[in-house]
C-alpha cells in the first residue's frame, strides 16, 4: 500500500505548499510503514519533479494531457482515482486550497473513501484511524475516525513543517488520453496578477480595518507588507467599502489563512475575522481600542492610533534591514 | 431553468460555541440556528437570476437534510423567496450521507443548476458539492464567485490563485460558491415571511446509505498566550519582538 499525494503544479512549478504536503504524507506514511507516491498532473520539468523527492517522495509521477489543458473537476477525478488504484493508495492526500476542496470530495465518491478536511496534525490515532481537524470555523476541533479502507486526507495551509528525507527519486512522467466527452468545462478567458506574493501563500500578512479610516491611508500599510516579504489583506467592511479589492478579506466569509505572521491594524477582532485568521502562528495588533477583542487572540498589541504608529514600524523595519 | 440551493442549518457565526458532556456533540442550549452563510448567499444569488426574465430561471428550490427542528430555517428560506423546499428528514451524519441523500432527491427530481456554499462553518468539510455532482455523475465548478447566463448558457467565475477565470459548463452542473456570488444576503420582507407558512415542503424519508466517517470527539482551542503591549510611543519594540521572540520576520 502507498500514500498518494496530489502535488498541484502552477505552470510547471511547486512551492512550500507543496514540499509541507509531501512532508506530511512522508509523515503519515512513515507510522503506517508505507511508501509515498506523489502525482502532478501537468507538464513540470525533470528537476522541478525531483524536488519531491527531497521531502520523501519514493515515487514521483507526472502526468500529462493534451485533453487537460485547464481544471476539470471530472476529468482530474477520473485520472487521480485511477492512479490512486493502480498504486494501491491506502491514503490519498490534497492540499485544502482551491485545488484540493475541488477534487477531494469528488475522488472520495470515486472510490468511496471517507474524508478528513482541513487536518492540521498527524493522526491522532491508527485504530480507528481519526484524524485532528479545524471545526466551528475555528472556535473548536474535532476528532474525525474514517471508517473506509482508503482514507482521503485534506492537509491545512501552513500546519505542517517541510522535512527533508531525500530518497532520490527519479520522475516518471507519461502521456495519458483522456476521453474528450469526460471534459465538460470551458475556461474561456482568465486573468491573472502576476508577481504578487499571494495571500494564502504568505508568511507575513498585513491587514486592516476600518480603523484606517479612509481608502487613501494605506500607503504605510502596504509599505511595511513589502518590507516584510508579505501580503496585504483587509477585513469585511474594508472590502465591502469598495476601499481595498475582495482578494483581500480575509475572515470566515472571505480567505482563511495561517500565515507565520498576522498584523491587524484597525480590525477589532469580531468572531467572524477571527474566523478567517486565528490559524496565524502569530497575531501582532494594533488599534486605538484597548478593550478590542483582537487584544485577546493577538501576543502582542499596541494600544494606538494606527496611522501614527504604522509609519513608526516601517522606520524600524528599514533600520533593522540596515 | 430549475435551481436548486442546498442549505445547512448551522449556529449563527456569533454564538460561543459549547460542547455537551463528553465533548462528543455541541451543547444546543442557547444557539441560534442560521442558514449556512455561504448558502444563503447562493439563494440570493438564484433568486437575482429568476428575478431577471432573460435568465431563463424559473424557480428556485431549496434543500436540506434535517429532522424537524430544523424547519425554521427552511421557512426562513422560503421567507427571503425560494418557490419551494424539500427537507430529508435525517440528521445529517457525515458529508458522504448528506450528499448521497440530496443527490437520490436529485434524481427524482431534476434541476439544471445545484448550488452548495464552500463549507457549513459548523464542519468546515467543503465536500457535499463535490460528492454531489461525482454522485449524480455531471461537471462541477469549484470557487464560484459569480454566475450568470449568456442567451441561455450558464457562465460561471471561478477564482484561481492570483486571479479568476471564466467558465462555461453545461446543465445540469454543481457549482461551489464562496465570497463574490452575491453582495449582500437578502432579507425576507413582510410578505415573503406571510407566504412562507404555505409554500410547499417535500418530505423525503432517507435512502439506506452509510456514514464513512464518525465524529469521535472535540476539544476548544488551546487558549493563546496573553497579549504583550508594547508602548505606543516605541513600536520598534514590536518590530525586535517579532525578530528576536518569535522569530517570524
Amino acid at each position: 500500500m502507498s500514500v498518494l499525494v496530489y502535488t498541484e503544479n502552477w505552470e510547471g512549478k511547486f512551492k512550500k505548499l507543496s514540499y509541507e504536503l509531501v512532508s506530511y504524507a512522508s509523515s503519515v506514511a512513515e507510522i503506517l510503514n508505507m511508501k509515498v507516491t506523489a502525482l502532478s498532473i501537468g507538464k513540470a520539468d525533470e528537476g522541478e519533479l525531483k524536488k519531491l523527492g527531497i521531502y520523501g517522495a519514493a515515487k514521483i509521477i507526472n502526468v500529462v494531457s493534451q485533453q487537460l489543458t485547464s481544471l476539470d473537476n471530472q476529468a482530474y477525478t477520473k485520472v487521480i482515482a485511477d492512479i490512486a488504484l493502480k498504486e494501491g493508495s491506502g491514503i490519498i492526500i490534497f492540499s485544502n486550497n482551491m485545488t484540493g476542496k475541488a477534487l477531494a470530495p469528488r475522488v472520495s465518491v470515486r472510490l468511496k473513501a471517507g474524508i478528513g478536511s482541513g487536518v492540521s496534525r498527524l493522526p491522532v490515532s491508527l485504530d480507528p484511524f481519526t484524524v485532528y481537524k479545524r471545526a466551528y470555523s475555528g472556535n473548536a476541533f474535532a476528532h474525525v475516525i474514517i471508517k473506509t479502507d482508503i482514507k482521503i486526507l485534506t492537509l491545512a495551509q501552513n500546519s505542517f513543517d517541510v522535512v527533508e528525507k531525500p530518497t532520490g527519486a527519479v520522475p516518471e512522467s507519461f502521456e495519458i488520453d483522456v476521453e474528450e466527452s469526460l471534459i465538460k468545462t470551458t475556461v474561456t478567458d482568465t486573468q491573472k496578477q502576476s508577481g504578487k506574493i499571494l495571500l494564502t501563500d504568505a508568511d507575513v500578512v498585513v491587514s486592516g480595518g476600518r480603523g484606517m479610516k479612509s481608502p487613501d491611508n494605506w500607503a504605510p500599510l502596504v509599505e511595511l507588507a513589502a518590507l516584510l516579504n508579505g501580503a496585504t489583506a483587509c477585513s469585511r467592511p474594508v472590502s465591502d467599502e469598495g476601499w481595498r479589492p475582495h482578494e483581500e478579506h480575509t475572515g470566515q466569509t472571505g480567505k482563511i489563512i495561517a500565515p507565520n505572521l498576522y498584523i491587524a491594524v484597525g480590525i477589532s477582532g469580531a468572531t467572524q475575522h477571527l474566523a478567517g485568521v486565528s490559524s496565524s502562528k502569530y497575531i501582532a495588533a494594533i488599534n486605538t481600542d484597548k478593550d478590542a477583542p483582537i487584544f485577546e487572540a493577538a501576543q502582542y498589541g499596541i494600544v494606538g492610533d494606527a496611522m501614527k504608529v504604522l509609519p513608526k514600524l516601517v522606520d524600524a523595519v528599514k533600520n533593522m534591514r540596515k | 431553468m430549475k435551481i436548486l440551493v442546498c442549505i445547512s442549518n448551522v449556529p449563527d457565526t456569533t454564538t460561543k460555541i459549547k460542547f455537551a458532556e463528553g465533548n462528543s456533540s455541541i451543547d444546543p442550549s442557547g444557539i441560534q440556528w442560521v442558514i449556512n452563510p455561504w448558502d444563503e448567499l447562493s439563494l440570493t444569488r438564484a433568486l437575482e437570476l429568476k428575478d431577471d426574465a432573460s435568465s431563463g430561471v424559473k424557480s428556485v428550490t431549496v434543500a436540506h437534510v434535517g429532522t424537524a427542528g430544523s424547519e425554521p430555517t427552511i421557512r426562513k428560506a422560503l421567507a427571503i423567496g425560494a418557490d419551494d423546499a424539500i427537507r430529508i428528514n435525517s440528521n445529517a451524519s457525515d458529508a458522504y450521507y448528506v450528499a448521497a441523500q440530496l443527490s437520490e432527491v436529485i434524481k427524482k427530481e431534476g434541476f439544471d443548476v445545484i448550488l452548495c456554499g464552500i463549507e457549513s462553518s459548523d464542519f468546515n468539510g467543503s465536500a457535499v458539492g463535490g460528492m454531489i455532482s461525482e454522485f449524480l455523475g455531471i461537471p462541477s465548478v469549484s470557487s464560484v464567485s459569480g454566475i450568470k447566463f449568456e442567451n441561455g448558457s450558464p457562465v460561471l467565475t471561478r477564482e484561481i490563485d492570483g486571479g479568476r477565470e471564466s467558465v462555461r459548463v453545461p446543465v445540469p452542473f454543481v457549482a461551489v460558491v464562496q465570497k463574490g456570488i452575491a453582495k449582500e444576503p437578502r432579507i425576507a420582507s413582510m410578505r415573503g415571511i406571510m407566504t412562507a407558512r404555505t409554500k410547499p415542503v417535500r418530505i423525503y424519508e432517507p435512502s439506506n446509505v452509510e456514514n464513512l466517517t464518525e465524529i469521535a470527539g472535540f476539544e476548544k482551542p488551546r487558549p493563546r498566550a496573553a497579549c504583550k503591549y508594547i508602548d505606543p510611543e516605541n513600536p520598534a519594540l514590536l518590530i525586535e519582538l517579532l525578530l528576536n521572540e518569535a522569530k517570524v520576520i
